[in-house]
C-alpha cells in the first residue's frame, strides 16, 4: 500500500487558505463538542445526585388555610388522623422541605457559644421522625426518639423545654467535624445548644449548591403548617401518585374552605429542581449535533471543490498507473492529515476553553478521556464525509487526462 | 449605480443558481450559527431587560447597615429595612416618592359558593408606589397617604383578577373578600410585568406581578400572610405579633429622585439618619449609607442565570465555526469561477467590480441565511420556554432582535466574504482565456 503523504501536502500547500479553514473549523469544533460533552456528562451526574430517600414512596400536600384564632396543634392533628386513615398511607408527617425540594430552611451553626460568626450555614429539616418517614438510613448512634420531639411555636414561645438533640447527615457532620466522632458534640443553633445523637448516611438537602447538598441536621421539633411545612405521606413502592389525589381530598374533607397549594409526587419535585439542568444538556446535545454535521457538510464542499478542480491531474496519474484505490486512498489520507492537524490545534483549544469555563462556571477539569474521544469521533466523521467526494474522485477516468 | 448593483445582483442570484448544492451548504452554515446565536441572545435580552424603560435610572433602594457588630460579615448592607427605619424614611418624605413595602400571598374567596377559594400573590405597600412605578390604570386609581395611616379597608388589583372575580368590567367600588377581611376596590391595573421583578427579589427575580395591591399598615393590621426573605440579627425573630419591632429587616424601601443632585441630597440626609440612629444606640456600626440603582442591584443579586450566560457563549462559538465554515465554502465557489472571473477581468471588468459583485452575492447568502435562521431561531425560543424555569419561559423575540437578526447575519456573510472576494479578485486577467 502507497499512502503519499508528501505530495499530498505539496498539494495542500497550493490550497493553503482553503486547507487552514478547514483546520480551524476542525479544531473549533473538536473544542466545542469536547466542553460541551463534558457539560453534559457533569449535568447528568449532578442529576443522579442520591437523595437517599425512598423516592417512589413519597408525595407532599401544601395547604393554605385562612382563619385566625383556631387551635393550630388540634388543627394539625386532626389533618394528620385524616391522612392516616387514607387508604394506603403508610404514614404520615408535617415537614418543612424535602430533598431536592427547592424550599430550603437555613441557619447558622456555631461549635462554640463565643464564636461571633457561625462556622457554617446549614440546611434543617423540621418534623416528627422526617428522617425516618423519608427512608433515610441510620448510620451511627440513634434516631431522635418520640419523647424528644415537641412543637415548634411552643418552643420558640418557650412554653415547653427543647430536648435539645439533634442529628446530622454523613456530610454535615464530616463538615463540623472533620476527623472526630460527632456522635455526642454540640452544636450551637442561634444561642440554643443541641447535642448530637445519630447520623443519617444520606439526606439531601433543598439547596441548588452543589458543593453543600449533602449537608443537613435533623431537629428535634414538631412543625405546623402554618409555619410553612407541608404534610409528607408515605406509601406502598409506586403507589405515591395514586394515594396523592385521595389525600387531597381528605384534607379538603375536614375544611372545605381551604386551598391545596401543593400536591406533588417526589419524583416530580426532583424532576422540577433538576429541569433547567436537563434543558441546558438537551441544549448541548443538539447543538453537537449541528456542529458535527455542519462540519460535515463543510469537508463535504471542501473536499468536492478540490476534486472538482483536480479532475485533471486524477485522470493523469490514472493514466500513468494509478489504481482507483490509489486515488480514494490519496483523498482519504488528505482528510486525516488536516483532521490530525485540527485535533492537535483542537486539544490545545479545548483545554483554554475547558479553563475559562473553570473559573467562570465552577466547572472541574476536563479529564483526559475526553480528548482521546473527541478525536477519534472527528476522524471518524471527517472520513465519512470525505467518502462520497473521494468515490467520486476515483471514478475519474483516465480518458480525462485527454480533455483540454 | 442603481442599474450596476441591481446588474451584481442579477448575476449574483444566476451564479447561485449554478452549484445549488454549494450554496444550500452556506445558506444552512449561516442560519444555523444566526439561529442559535439568536435564541440565546434573545433569551439574554429579555433577562437583561429595563424593567421599568426609562424611568429606572432615577429609581434608587436605601441602604443602610442596622446589624448588630458580631452578626455581620458581608460587605453590603442588606437590601431590606426594618419597619422602623422603613417608616422613619417613609415618613421623612424627602424624596420626589417614597415607597415602603411587602410581598404576600391572599386567599381571595369569591361571593360565589360553588366556586372554591385561590390564592394570589400580593403586595403590600404604601401609597407612592403607584406614581412612583408609574403603574398603569385601566379603571380607578391607586390610593392616598391618608389610606395609609387610616389603615383603610382598600385595595387595587390586577387585570387578570378583576377578569376572573368581574369578568373584565368596571369593578371599582365593589368589595373582595381576602383571606378574612373584605376589602373595596379603588383601582384595576391594565397587564404590568416589570422583569426582572426588581423591587424585590426575595420572592423571585421572575416572580410574576402581583394580582392584589393593599396599604401596608391594613395589611399588618389584618394580619395577611408575608412572603419574601427575612433577614434577623441578634434576638431578632419571626414571630409574627412582634415583627414590627424586630431586629429584622424584611421590607422593601425604594425612593425616586429625579436629579444626580437630589440623590446626592438624598444620601447626606440618610447618611444623617445612621449617624443619629448610631448616637441612639439603635445601630452598632457607624457605616456610610448607600443608594442602589435598579441596575446595580442586579448586578449584585446576579439574576441573569449563570447558564444563561454560558449558553450564549457557546452559542458564540458556534457562530464562529459556522463563519469559518462559510469562507471555506465561499473560497471554493468563488475560486471554482477563476476562469469566468479571468474572462470578465480580460473584458474590462476592474478588480472592484470583480469584489463588489461577489460581495453582493455574499450579501445574498447572509440575506437567505437570516431568513432560515430567523425560523430557526423561533423555533429554538419554543424549544427554551420548554423549560420549566420561570426565566425561560419569558423568552419572546420582540422587533430589536428580529431586525438584529437580520443585521447580524448580513454583517457576517459580508465579512465571510471578504477574504474570498479578495483572493478570487487576484485572479489575472486572461490566464484562463487560454485554456477555455
Amino acid at each position: 500500500m502507497r499512502l503519499d503523504i508528501a505530495p499530498i501536502l505539496a498539494a495542500l500547500r497550493r490550497h493553503r487558505i482553503t486547507s487552514t479553514l478547514l483546520v480551524l473549523q476542525i479544531a473549533l469544533t473538536c473544542a466545542i463538542v469536547c466542553n460541551a460533552v463534558f457539560l453534559v456528562t457533569d449535568r447528568i451526574r449532578w442529576m443522579d445526585t442520591p437523595s437517599g430517600i425512598d423516592e417512589d414512596r413519597i408525595a407532599a400536600i401544601r395547604m393554605s388555610t385562612p382563619g385566625q384564632g383556631v387551635d393550630i396543634h388540634a388543627r394539625a392533628e386532626a389533618d394528620l388522623a385524616a391522612l392516616r386513615a387514607v387508604h394506603g398511607v403508610e404514614d404520615v408527617s408535617t415537614i418543612n422541605s424535602l430533598p431536592f425540594g427547592g424550599r430550603s430552611w437555613t441557619s447558622g451553626v456555631r461549635l462554640d457559644l463565643s464564636e461571633k460568626v457561625p462556622v457554617a450555614s446549614m440546611a434543617m429539616y423540621y418534623g416528627e421522625r422526617a428522617p425516618q418517614l423519608l427512608g433515610a438510613q441510620l448510620q451511627e448512634g440513634r434516631w431522635i426518639r418520640p419523647d424528644e420531639y415537641g412543637w415548634i411555636d411552643d418552643i420558640a414561645t418557650k412554653k415547653v423545654a427543647s430536648s435539645h438533640v439533634v442529628m446530622l447527615t454523613q456530610p454535615a457532620a464530616t463538615r463540623l467535624f472533620p476527623g472526630k466522632d460527632a456522635v455526642g458534640q454540640m452544636i450551637y443553633v442561634g444561642d440554643d445548644g443541641y447535642r448530637v445523637v445519630g447520623i443519617v448516611r444520606r439526606l439531601a438537602n433543598a439547596d441548588l449548591n452543589r458543593a453543600t447538598i449533602g449537608e443537613a441536621i435533623i431537629t428535634p421539633f414538631r412543625m405546623l403548617p402554618t409555619y410553612g411545612a407541608g404534610y409528607v405521606i408515605r406509601t406502598a413502592p409506586g403507589q405515591a401518585g395514586t394515594v396523592l389525589a385521595a389525600a387531597a381530598a381528605a384534607l379538603k374533607k375536614v375544611d372545605a374552605r381551604r386551598v391545596v397549594t401543593e400536591k406533588t409526587t417526589y419524583a416530580e419535585v426532583r424532576s422540577d429542581f433538576f429541569a433547567s439542568d436537563r434543558a441546558l444538556a438537551a441544549m448541548l446535545v443538539g447543538a453537537c449535533v449541528v456542529l458535527l454535521a455542519i462540519t460535515a457538510l463543510g469537508i463535504v464542499g471542501l473536499a468536492s471543490f478540490w476534486v472538482a478542480q483536480r479532475r485533471r491531474q486524477i485522470g493523469v496519474r490514472r493514466a500513468l498507473g494509478a489504481t482507483r484505490g490509489d486515488v480514494l486512498r490519496y483523498f482519504q489520507t488528505e482528510n486525516f492529515l488536516l483532521a490530525s492537524m485540527g485535533i492537535a490545534l483542537g486539544m490545545v483549544l479545548a483545554y483554554g476553553m475547558n479553563v475559562v469555563l473553570m473559573v467562570h462556571y465552577e466547572l472541574p477539569r476536563l479529564p483526559w478521556g475526553y480528548l482521546p474521544a473527541g478525536a477519534l469521533s472527528l476522524w471518524l466523521l471527517g472520513q465519512l464525509a470525505v467518502l462520497a467526494p473521494a468515490l467520486r474522485a476515483a471514478a475519474v477516468s483516465p480518458v480525462e487526462a485527454t480533455r483540454g | 449605480m442603481g442599474t450596476e448593483f441591481a446588474y451584481y445582483l442579477e448575476m449574483a442570484v444566476r451564479s447561485l443558481r449554478r452549484n445549488p448544492m454549494l450554496t444550500l451548504l452556506m445558506v444552512v452554515a449561516v442560519a444555523l450559527g444566526i439561529g442559535a446565536c439568536m435564541t440565546t441572545l434573545t433569551a439574554l435580552h429579555v433577562l437583561n431587560g429595563d424593567p421599568l424603560p426609562g424611568r429606572s435610572g432615577s429609581i434608587y433602594m436605601p441602604r443602610m447597615e442596622p446589624r448588630s457588630a458580631d452578626s455581620v460579615n458581608e460587605p453590603l448592607p442588606p437590601d431590606q429595612v426594618t419597619w422602623t427605619d422603613g417608616m422613619a424614611l417613609l415618613h421623612a418624605r424627602r424624596a420626589t416618592h417614597q415607597a415602603l413595602m411587602l410581598g404576600g400571598e391572599v386567599t381571595l374567596r369569591p361571593d360565589d359558593p360553588s366556586i372554591d377559594p385561590f390564592i394570589m400573590p400580593a403586595r403590600y405597600t404604601s401609597a407612592d408606589f403607584f406614581p412612583m412605578f408609574d403603574v398603569p390604570f385601566q379603571f380607578g386609581q391607586g390610593w392616598a397617604a391618608a389610606d395609609d395611616e387610616n389603615r383603610a379597608h382598600i385595595a387595587v388589583i390586577s387585570d387578570a383578577l378583576n377578569l376572573r372575580l368581574f369578568g373584565g368590567g368596571n369593578s371599582v367600588g365593589r368589595s373582595i373578600q381576602v383571606n378574612d377581611t373584605s376589602l373595596r376596590v379603588v383601582g384595576v391595573l391594565r397587564p404590568w410585568r416589570p422583569i426582572p421583578h426588581f423591587y424585590d427579589v426575595n420572592v423571585g427575580a421572575f416572580a410574576s406581578g402581583e394580582d392584589v395591591f393593599v396599604p401596608l399598615t391594613t395589611a399588618r393590621q389584618t394580619q395577611l400572610p408575608r412572603a419574601g426573605g427575612i433577614h434577623c440579627w441578634g434576638a431578632g425573630s419571626t414571630e409574627e405579633v412582634k415583627m414590627e419591632t424586630a431586629q429584622c429587616a424584611w421590607l422593601q424601601f425604594w425612593v425616586q429622585l429625579d436629579s444626580p443632585a437630589a440623590a446626592g441630597a438624598y444620601l447626606a440626609y440618610l447618611n444623617d439618619y445612621v449617624r443619629e440612629q448610631h448616637a441612639l444606640g439603635r445601630f452598632e456600626l457607624l457605616k456610610p449609607a448607600q443608594l442602589t440603582s435598579v441596575e446595580a442591584l442586579m448586578d449584585e443579586e446576579g439574576v441573569v442565570p449563570s447558564d444563561v450566560r454560558l449558553q450564549f457563549w457557546l452559542a458564540s462559538a458556534f457562530f464562529v465555526v459556522c463563519l469559518v465554515n462559510t469562507v471555506g465554502l465561499m473560497l471554493a465557489k468563488f475560486l471554482r469561477r477563476a476562469g469566468e472571473l479571468g474572462v470578465r477581468r480580460a473584458l474590462g471588468a476592474s478588480r472592484r467590480d470583480i469584489f463588489t459583485q461577489l460581495l453582493v452575492e455574499a450579501g445574498m447568502i447572509g440575506l437567505a441565511g437570516g431568513v432560515v435562521g430567523l425560523a430557526l431561531a423561533w423555533v429554538g425560543l419554543l424549544l427554551v420556554r420548554l423549560n420549566p424555569n420561570r426565566s425561560a419561559q419569558l423568552a419572546h423575540m420582540d422587533l430589536s432582535m428580529l431586525l438584529t437578526t437580520f443585521v447580524l447575519s448580513v454583517l457576517a456573510a459580508l465579512l465571510a466574504g471578504l477574504l474570498p472576494a479578495w483572493r478570487a479578485c487576484q485572479v489575472p486577467p486572461g490566464l484562463h482565456l487560454k485554456s477555455q
